[in-house]
């Protein structure tokens, strides 16, 4: 079935398919780091070592698993390298977004990205893959290399510990109300 | 079947399903919380992709022209 010229062909597919993923890989880096800076050498690294083994993917199976696999790894490896560092959120993420009036407010968005951040990097990763970037449980197994029902239980667990993080006793609390008293409360700054 | 068995050991961590006004309230929480996800992603997303990557793709983009011109090696059928 392979021949030379159908190779080039699909690894110039394979590259373009490189390319059309590599905002949401950037989004997905940035939630897992909430560092801008770290989260685009991560990018880099990751599009450098796709395009290094771009022969090992096999074409016509899941782009965006694989290149997710691939950053993944290496944002679990050197988060293990860098545990014993504090929190390095730099607080630039939230800087560089632009303010949506469904986020009601950019504190209501710190305050959710500071609590996305407190959670366990496995129960984060789970719960971006399968609520932002759209894997199902299953591709989202493949890339976190678990069991389907280890990933239902991390995004489950992530989604209470969002909730109890955000100390939400009520919907009201979260709703536009609270967001314009946490503007005015927040403006005096 | 796992389902089933994520559901039973999860109850515990239902905090808001206690009564039928609770699982509402819980619903409710977690779509918003799904809606706070979505919107800081979608607006990485948005924002395309920063010039390094294009510049590092140019580059790559002009080694491999530079590796095409060698005779390849690899012979398939």
């Amino acid at each position: 079935m392979a021949n030379t010229r159908g190779s080039k062909d699909s690894e110039r597919s394979v590259r373009d398919g490189i390319l059309a993923t590599l905002p949401s890989l950037r989004a997905f880096a940035i939630s897992l780091s909430g560092n801008v800076d770290r989260a685009d050498d991560l990018v880099q690294e990751t599009l450098l070592r796709a395009l290094a083994n771009i022969d090992s993917f096999e074409p016509g199976t899941n782009l965006p698993a694989w290149l997710f696999t691939i950053l993944r790894n290496l944002f679990r490896s050197e988060y293990r390298k860098r545990r014993r560092e504090v929190e390095d959120n730099d607080g630039r993420f939230a800087e560089t977004l632009k303010t949506h009036p469904e986020q009601n407010s950019r504190i209501e968005f710190e305050e959710f990205q500071q609590a996305l951040a407190k959670l366990p990097a496995d129960q984060r990763e789970a719960l971006i893959l399968v609520g932002a970037s759209g894997f199902s449980y299953e591709e989202t197994a493949e890339i976190c290399g678990c069991a389907v029902g280890t990933v239902k239980s991390r995004v489950n667990r992530a989604r209470v510990k969002l909730a109890e993080l955000l100390s939400i006793e009520g919907i009201d609390d979260f709703g536009p109300d609270q967001a314009s008293r946490a503007v005015v409360a927040g403006s005096g700054r | 079947m796992n389902e089933r068995k994520s559901a039973k050991s999860g109850s515990k961590m239902q905090l808001y399903d206690a009564t039928p006004k609770h699982a509402a309230l819980n619903r409710q929480i977690q779509d918003r919380i799904g809606q706070q996800l979505r919107a800081m992603y979608n607006d990485v997303v948005a924002q395309g992709i920063p010039d390094r990557f294009s510049e590092l793709l140019k580059k790559l983009d002009e080694q491999v022209e530079d590796k095409n011109q060698a005779p390849q090696a690899e012979e398939e059928r």
